[in-house]
């Protein structure tokens, strides 16, 4: 090799990746000091939105607001180039009450890009990395937390040396990618990128072990092909709500651009099944396990045989083009067939392809290979996040993202990590389960992954998050200060409502009856009125004169505390149970060969991931209840 | 985790009978077997004995001749035994003596004496039985009559396990539709659900109801009826006793120091298990009036399932009746009018018009009560709260007559002692009683209108707590609880 080879670059961290995740990482890692590289194959392409443009949806807009209420970038960004703006399930409950927002794809990426470009200690370096340095670590004081390697650095492919403390990898979809539409098929990342192709062999050579995933995403149309007058058009919301618990919401009130629903039919599933067998997946070349949750529409046909349409909605990429995104349709289909079947959906009748619908296969990591930290068990400093994970989604990226980033930079400055439980967040619930479950298939979140998701709301975020952020050291004194304020008002407002009690006089019940409520027998206390589900803060206010004017915010955490109060006992008394199990620590060095009743299968699994207490235990995949009170026992008698 | 060494003990009980079994179990089992055995040959053959199956043969005291019993032998290998470890089980006759021996000869070839229960939870913590298998075989042990064993046996069997795990599929199966279409509204459509909803609630609930009825007669099946005998001196109470306690119609055991200062003896009248409280000197004197004393008595009396009050019908009713009526009427009571086979000047009229009387004396104290009272006094003979028995303690008349009372005061429904779950355990009791909570909570969110994603917090609720029968729910509570049961068990 040439001489070049021997520059050496000194830093603190290494972020391999520029996606979601690899941004969040960066950014946090800047953010408190350490001086930061983060590589991408393409400038151009940071924060890309390769499949779907938008951010949120059921569940993940969860994931989006804990992950601002942290002191991530995600929601700012949104907020500053979204094109449409919805919260979803609003006839449902408030746990699943849900943000979604469709994205300017284009606008998206120059902004986070702008923000990274501008951001103190972060420096942003176009190469692909070839491979990771590390050394082992002898039997000196370092083993002791049973690490065996410890990251160096990393060498780019022009041969160039970046020593760091730390590495965090988001490599996304590109390790090893190939793209398959149909019969032809590309080794390429998305949208026709570069692929990182040797990054993987030095993995290995780390004894990292590595699977296949595969994803996919539907065709992009022309705007102009498309008959809009066959569907129906979907509005954004009148009041927008942003992201951001720093985004003033008055910033938001924007014009929205409009999405399209319309429906497949029989005709639409009848090609599809003729032509299964020229798909990748059923014809057996994709070895890759895709998303159940995010199927195709080969997948949804197949499996849902006996319904007879599908949604299809019809989104805009973004304002400055004609590209529309078909969500709903993703398919692997050859083109020719892939033609066929969009153009029986009413409206898309003469519909051209910008771009086909393709699938990509990826390498990607089982993540029982790490702590809850997200660093490798076995490599000091190693750290991975988003779909490298096994994940799918943006939104399930950038949080890995800023988690991983959060605790590299705490490792280096030899802090408490940041670790967050089912109970306290989605994000907790993300983390916990790609590290603790056998995951088959590209994980995404989803409302009924989180057991406690009264308490996990989209709209208390900050509140139950911002503390943490704040600690960490990403998020202000003045947006730390903003929700002490907001808890106290929340606070002394619920306790005026419980201790004001309205006589059952004629001016209250009148007002009840108005409202078609049942009369008053003795006085009740606003709270209790409140309690009624014809009731609401609102309502109430033409017979609370005395109160004060508060922010939309505090009042909706305080009709939620009130009106839900049993429901939220109940599930905090679940969450006792919950964290009593997580407190009882498993000790690193258990030997399970010498736990004697264990069942073979729950000794091989909890030797693979080496849960830290008996609540992770006891989620491992075949680790039954039965093992987990032979451990309980193991423990009683031996840990003391 | 468990100490690897092997434990032994008797199987059966302690009592003469015909055959007894000695068990041993541990990785050392066969081992300690075969210093044991010899074959009729004398020849020494376990360790190479075929699993499962019998061997006929001597047990001798290691390295000397002397032969303690001939015995059958059997060696079941692990996994496949009770305990999931080697297991070697040894049938010698019953005598006390010879078990004793054969139990003491196996500690000195190695094995530990094993610790109550130690079996069981051996069998459990190596996945052979449930939790609620595990109970239920310390139910078996601890049962002190048929219905009791019965429905213990069937536990074992895995009829509560199988009940339990039933309602739990249907939970799941709801949550996890509710789940998916709070995920997948396009696929999974919650229109009419929650009507459909409510009706399979108030099934489950029902279902669940039905279970927790059975408890109170499970509790009284397994631990028998509390029953306090009272009476005047010479009423004929301790004759009585030995009349119902005699040894032709019921084995006797003692179990001393259940509760605190209270001897007890459990008598087993048929299909029933009573336990007569007997206070210290009453079958001395026959006098629980005077020596004891009332506040002893109402102590008694207060903490009895079942009164039996024992009428001498040949003496005038006085002041000591309606001192005892006063402090037994809060009870269900039965009353025997002894000596009938003499002349009668106490009838039953009188003892029901007395009882009349003093229910309504007492019942005008309590003015504000009162409507509450006639209703009671009302209910008191209607729900057959008052049974009056003639019987002759000499003649043993009328016992079969104060079996049936027994049967009819307690079990409302013809108790089958085959089949049917029965909760004898108070865990059991209280998780099905969380359950059905837990649905009734889910019941009021349908009726309140709430959005479906409310109903999960409860039934998922109700599926945990059913979890918790039947150990399929993590908890350390009980898994503590389970275990100091085990080292306390009998």
């Amino acid at each position: 090799m040439s001489r070049i080879n021997e520059f050496v670059e000194k830093v603190d961290v290494c972020v391999i990746g520029a996606g979601h995740a690899g941004c969040e990482a960066a950014l946090a890692c800047a953010r408190l000091g350490l001086e930061t590289v983060i590589f991408t194959v393409s400038v151009d392409s940071i924060a890309l939105m390769p499949c779907n443009p938008n951010v949120g949806g059921s569940s993940k807009g969860h994931l989006v607001r804990e992950l601002d209420a942290l002191g991530g970038e995600m929601g700012k960004n949104i907020d500053k180039t979204f094109i449409q703006s919805k919260m979803l399930n609003v006839s449902k409950g408030p746990a699943v009450h849900s943000l979604r927002a469709q994205a300017d794809k284009a606008e998206y990426t120059r902004e986070m890009r702008k923000v990274l470009e501008n951001q103190d200690h972060l420096v942003i370096k176009q190469a692909e990395v070839s491979e990771l340095l590390w050394e082992e670590i002898g039997d000196s004081e370092e083993r002791q937390d049973r690490y065996q390697k410890k990251i160096k650095g990393v060498k780019i492919f022009s041969g160039m040396v970046y020593e760091c403390k730390a590495v965090v990898l988001c490599t996304g979809t590109y390790l090893g990618a190939r793209c398959l539409c149909g019969e032809s098929i590309t080794y390429t990342g998305p949208n026709g990128l570069q692929a990182a192709n040797y990054l993987a062999e030095s993995l290995k050579k780390m004894g990292i072990e590595l699977r296949r995933f595969k994803t996919g995403t539907p065709a992009r149309m022309d705007r102009r092909s498309i008959d809009f007058s066959k569907m129906e058009e979907q509005f954004g919301d009148e009041r927008i709500v942003p992201f951001s618990f720093s985004t003033d919401p008055e910033t938001v009130q924007k014009e929205q651009i409009s999405c399209w629903l319309t429906y497949t039919n029989e005709k639409t599933h009848e090609i599809i099944r003729e032509n299964l067998d020229r798909s990748p997946i059923y014809a057996g070349i994709i070895e890759g396990t895709g998303p159940r949750y995010c199927p195709s529409i080969e997948d949804k046909v197949v499996k849902f045989a006996e319904k007879e349409r599908h949604q299809v909605f019809i989104e805009p990429e973004g304002l400055h083009t004609n590209e529309m995104y078909v969500a709903g349709m993703s398919s692997s289909l050859p083109e020719d067939v892939q033609l066929a079947m969009y153009r029986t959906v009413p409206g898309l009748e003469k519909c051209r392809i910008v771009r086909n619908a393709y699938a990509i296969e990826y390498d990607c990591i089982h993540a029982g290979q790490l702590y809850p930290t997200l660093e490798f068990r076995k490599i000091k400093r190693l750290f991975s996040a988003g779909q490298f994970n096994g994940s799918s989604g943006y939104e399930e990226a950038a949080c890995q993202g800023l988690v991983a980033g959060i605790n590299a930079a705490m490792s280096i400055l030899g802090r408490e990590p940041l670790i967050i439980d089912r109970s306290e967040g989605y994000i907790g619930v993300l983390i916990d389960d790609l590290v603790t479950k056998n995951n088959r298939e590209p994980y995404r979140m989803m409302t009924s992954r989180a057991e406690y998701r009264l308490l996990l709301r989209q709209d208390n975020a900050d509140l139950r998050l911002r503390k943490k952020g704040y600690e960490a050291g990403l998020i202000s004194q003045e947006e730390y200060g903003n929700l002490l304020e907001k808890e106290k008002l929340i606070e002394s407002e619920i306790e005026r409502l419980k201790n004001t009690s309205v006589g059952a006089n004629k001016e209250v019940q009148h007002f009840l009856e108005l409202h078609a409520s049942s009369c008053l027998k003795t006085a009740a206390s606003l709270a209790e009125l409140l309690c009624r589900p014809e009731l609401s803060y609102e309502i109430l206010g033409e017979i609370d004169s005395d109160r004060k004017t508060l922010p939309a915010e505090v009042i909706e955490q305080v009709e939620i505390e009130i009106k839900y109060e049993g429901y939220i006992v109940r599930q905090k008394r679940q969450v006792e149970q919950y964290r009593k199990m997580e407190k009882k620590k498993i000790p690193e060095n258990i030997d399970y060969d010498q736990v004697s009743s264990l069942r073979i299968e729950a000794r091989q699994n909890l030797k693979l991931f080496r849960p830290v207490s008996i609540g992770q235990a006891s989620r491992i995949s075949g680790v039954s209840p039965a093992d987990v009170s032979v451990l309980l026992v193991y423990l009683e008698k031996y840990g003391r | 985790m468990m100490k690897k060494d092997t434990i032994a003990a008797i199987a059966t009980g302690l009592t003469d009978a015909g055959i007894g079994i000695i068990r041993i179990s541990g990785k050392n089992a066969v081992e300690v077997g075969d210093r044991l055995f010899r074959l009729p040959s004398g020849r020494k053959m376990l360790s190479k004995a075929e699993s499962h199956r019998m061997y006929y043969g001597y047990v001798a005291e290691e390295n000397k001749d002397f032969i303690i019993d001939e015995v059958m032998i059997v060696v079941m290998r692990a996994p496949r035994s009770f305990t999931g470890e080697d297991t070697v089980e040894i049938q010698c006759h019953g005598g006390v003596l010879v078990m004793k021996k054969i139990l003491s000869a196996s500690l000195s070839c190695g094995a530990r004496l094993a610790e109550p229960g130690e079996f069981t939870k051996r069998a459990f913590l190596n996945g052979r039985i449930d939790l609620a298998g595990a109970e239920a075989v310390m139910d078996v042990i601890q049962s002190q009559n048929e219905y009791a064993l019965a429905s213990s046996v069937s536990q074992l069997k895995g009829a509560l396990s199988g009940e339990i795990r039933k309602l739990r599929a249907e939970m799941i199966h709801e949550i996890a539709f509710i789940e998916s279409a709070l995920d997948d509204p396009e696929h999974f459509s919650l229109e009419n659900y929650p009507e459909e909803l409510y009706v399979k609630i108030e099934m489950t609930a029902d279902k669940i109801k039905k279970m927790i009825d059975t408890a109170d007669n499970g509790k009284l099946i397994k631990e028998g009826i509390r029953t306090v005998i009272v009476g005047k001196p010479n009423a004929g109470k301790s004759s009585l006793l030995n009349c119902i306690a005699g040894e032709e119609r019921a084995i006797v055991t003692d179990i001393a120091g259940t509760t605190r200062d209270i001897l007890q003896e459990t008598v087993k009248l048929g299909e029933i298990c009573l336990n007569i409280v007997d206070t210290a000197g009453i079958r001395d004197t026959g006098d629980i009036v005077e020596k004891i004393g009332v506040e002893k008595a109402k102590e008694s009396a207060e903490s009895a399932d079942l009164i039996v009050y024992v009428v001498d019908t040949s003496t005038e009713l006085d002041e000591n009746d309606r001192e005892i009526i006063s402090l037994i009427m809060n009870k269900p009571v039965i009353v025997l009018m002894n000596k009938s086979d003499l002349k009668n000047i106490v009838t039953e009229e009188m003892i029901c018009s007395l009882f009349q009387e003093i229910l309504e004396r007492e019942s005008y104290k309590e003015d504000e009560e009162n409507k509450k009272q006639k209703k009671y006094i009302k209910n008191f003979f209607q729900e057959k709260r008052l049974i009056t028995i003639k019987t002759s303690a000499r003649e043993e008349e009328g016992l079969d007559i104060f079996e049936k009372a027994v049967k009819d005061m307690f079990f409302k429904e013809e108790i089958k002692s085959t089949g049917e779950i029965v909760i004898t355990n108070m865990r059991h009791k209280e998780a099905l009683q969380e359950a059905f909570d837990s649905l009734m909570l889910v019941k009021k969110s349908i009726e309140d209108g709430m959005p479906e994603d409310f109903y999960s917090i409860d039934l998922i609720n109700a599926y945990a707590s059913l979890g918790r029968i039947i150990g399929e729910e993590v908890d350390d509570d009980l898994v503590e609880e389970i275990f100091s049961k085990f080292c306390m068990g009998k």
